[in-house]
């Protein structure tokens, strides 16, 4: 198996696969995560992402595949890789009723960080999560942002090679959000390899990778830039025009056109390949008596990159999901 | 290894120390268990009030009345003139008992015919009835026999030898027959098992319910560092409870521990360990706290009513002795009564030992075995 390149990946799986009885979680996942990257792993709700993470971990068996973790087996020796990881689960594990300081000290003890630098690292810890002075508060008492942050200290305290965030915003406010993902890009310049599922479209702008996956399937894998630029098939066309009720019914019987969507006054018209224009597509609304204000090529966002991997007939459902994720803060 | 197994053993203690209100219940439990059954249970009941419809009124008929009396089973509260009388207070529940003697009592004893006395008895307490009867009963019969003698002694002039029979029961280890005696060690031995499992299940499946289980299923931790790690501080809380529990039962009901205290101490680890292996055999099957403390009641029930903890296993059916035998409690119960009570050592223990070292072995590697390091 020459493809496992231990050296430069940090996560390979093969098929990787887990069933709950007749749900297929998880189908046959290749996932290549290279060392010292952030890789955000985005999908709606239910999609896998978190099924694929505690696999990973081995916290839960694959029913199908294999999977390298730092080079093991996940099958094999998950409690090798248990000792080099870091995993932070949407739920935070904290104990409640453990102050900041206890919570960190049983955590460092759970992963046997040596006496000698277990206060240095505490320390350390408290600093980074911003948490001086409340050493002594009961996690219960602290505030969304503050446990997140804590939760971050509580499995980063042994120097993990690969840290695992499965939802690690999951209903945190925009700027714990934001601090959050500052003290993420700190921990990847120490070299740390992050994988990080969120459903957060907008969070793919922090991460060097992305794979995107739906219904258990990876749909797209790769550097976000590369898949920025190219994963699109066609292009996105933004469009004002009046009425646009008419203007929207009109695009969507249009040969070539994959999805048409509504954002505000204008509609974005996703093409199925590059050889639809703009110039045309004014043409053809033009000839329907429409009054077209703009037609214009814009920069696909990942949401549009993410759906156009979608089968037709999902497109829709998805979005709404995605929208009702944006708004509802789930 | 030896920082993960402290480190959870430090965050256990911590956490009880934070849960004052389970710690609480688990010290206090048992002395509530004594009060009451120091202070409001008495299953012999002395006392009772009776109402007197004395026709004969006569020397004789006073002499069995003061039987009655001096008995101290009996207040001779009400002396009334009628049947109906009688009827009225024992119905109105103001009288236990009613003594009815015939207007002919003392010319029946002289004509030596058979002198009828009638005891009407509320036996809708069967406990107030039991001691009615059973003391009506002893002040006939020894009545009987005195007027007996002494109407041989009158008819023949000779002093009869002592009454025919004598039938002396001692009772050994309770002189008294103070039921709570009895009771007490069983029922201190009860909460011990009710509250160490019921515990160490939920401290476990709370960690499942709140997802930090997650995050020690994802550490390094070794599954037996997981269970070694909630047993030995529970071990320690259980041993605080019972020493809770003796300390007031010598002080407030003089309660006799005749047997090595040492001894008592050093075999009930083996029970608690049972216990706790139990506890946490259930916390592996339960998925929540309310699923835990139901399942903890299937254990509770037989356990308290096969272990001879309330009813003697002697008087079971064939069936039920067998389940008591694998009670665990069935074993620590006579160890207590046996220490407590009759002050006996370890060689009569021998087998206990064996059968309580025995179940906590399956039962702490069965929980270890049923905890899978995994979520699904």
């Amino acid at each position: 198996m020459a493809e496992l390149d231990f050296d430069s990946y940090a996560v390979i799986t093969q098929g990787l696969t887990r069933r709950f009885g007749p749900i297929v979680a998880v189908d046959h996942v290749d996932l290549r995560i290279k060392r010292g990257e952030i890789y955000g792993f985005l999908g709606p709700n239910g999609a896998g992402k978190s099924t694929t993470i505690r696999m990973l971990c081995g916290l839960l068996d694959p029913t199908e595949g294999s999977g390298y973790v730092l080079g093991h087996d996940i099958a094999a020796e998950p409690e090798r890789i248990k000792e080099r990881i870091g995993y932070m689960s949407q739920r935070f594990s904290l104990y409640e009723d453990l102050t900041i300081r206890e919570n960190l000290d049983f955590y460092a003890s759970l992963y046997s960080v040596p006496d000698g630098i277990k206060r240095a690292r505490i320390e350390q810890m408290v600093q980074m999560a911003d948490l001086a002075g409340r050493e002594g508060t009961l996690a219960a008492h602290l505030s969304g942002g503050w446990k997140q942050r804590l939760a971050l200290g509580c499995s980063i305290i042994h120097k993990p090679e690969l840290l695992f965030l499965d939802e690690p915003t999951a209903g945190v406010d925009p700027v714990s959000r934001r601090n959050f993902w500052d003290l993420i890009y700190r921990l990847s310049e120490e070299g740390i390899t992050i994988v990080a599922t969120t459903h957060y479209m907008d969070e793919a702008e922090h991460c060097d990778s992305l794979g995107f996956i739906y219904q258990g399937r990876i749909t797209a894998q790769g550097g976000r830039e590369e898949i920025k630029a190219n994963a699109l098939k066609g292009q996105v066309i933004e469009i004002e025009c009046q009425p646009m009720r008419e203007a929207t019914i009109f695009l969507e019987t249009l040969p070539g056109i994959a999805e048409v969507v509504r954002f505000g006054n204008t509609i974005h018209a996703v093409t199925e390949d590059r050889n639809l224009l703009p110039t045309d597509v004014e043409a053809l609304l033009n000839g329907e008596g429409l009054k077209v204000n703009r037609v214009e090529v814009t920069i696909p966002s990942i949401e549009d990159i993410f759906v156009s991997f979608v089968g037709l007939a999902d497109r829709r459902s998805l979005r709404a999901q995605l929208k009702r994720m944006r708004e509802g803060g789930i | 290894m030896r920082s993960r197994l402290l480190g959870i053993i430090r965050k256990e203690f911590i956490q009880m120390w934070r849960d004052r209100f389970t710690l609480g219940m688990m010290l206090f439990m048992p002395m509530m268990v004594l009060g009451i059954i120091g202070w409001a249970i008495n299953t012999d009941v002395k006392h009772m009030v009776t109402a007197v419809f004395d026709q004969s009124r006569t020397p004789e008929s006073r002499e069995l009345l003061d039987a009655f009396t001096n008995s101290q089973y009996f207040n001779l509260d009400y002396h009334v003139n009628s049947y109906e009388e009688i009827t009225r207070l024992i119905d109105g529940g103001d009288a236990k008992v009613g003594i009815i003697l015939p207007p002919d009592y003392a010319r029946s004893l002289k004509q030596q015919r058979v002198a009828e006395i009638q005891v009407i008895v509320d036996a809708s307490d069967p406990l107030v009835a039991t001691s009615a009867i059973n003391a009506a009963n002893a002040i006939g019969q020894v009545g009987s026999l005195k007027i007996a003698s002494e109407m041989l002694q009158r008819s023949t002039g000779r002093v009869p030898p002592q009454t025919p029979l004598d039938v002396r029961v001692r009772a050994w280890y309770n002189p008294d027959l103070v039921s709570a005696i009895f009771i007490i060690p069983g029922l201190l031995s009860f909460i011990l098992m009710q509250t160490t499992i019921t515990i160490v299940a939920m401290v476990v499946v709370r960690e499942r319910e709140r997802g930090t289980l997650e995050a020690l299923i994802v550490s390094p931790l070794r599954r037996w560092e997981l269970m070694i790690g909630k047993i030995v501080p529970n071990i320690v809380i259980g041993y605080a409870q019972m020493t809770f529990a003796l300390l007031f039962g010598v002080w407030v009901f003089d309660i006799p521990i005749r047997g090595s205290l040492s001894l008592l101490y050093f075999l009930s680890l083996f029970f608690i360990m049972g216990t706790l292996g139990l506890g946490i055999l259930l916390s592996t099957i339960a998925r929540t706290q309310q699923q835990a403390m139901q399942m903890a009641y299937f254990i509770f029930v037989p356990s308290v009513y096969l272990s001879g903890v309330l009813f003697p296993i002697e008087g079971m059916p064939t069936l039920a002795k067998t389940i008591a035998h694998v009670i665990p409690l069935t074993y620590y119960v006579e160890i207590v009564r046996g220490i407590m009570l009759k002050g006996i050592g370890l060689s009569y223990f021998w087998n206990h030992l064996l059968v309580l070292t025995a179940i906590g072995v399956v039962l702490i590697s069965a929980s270890i075995l049923r905890f899978h390091k995994k979520l699904g």
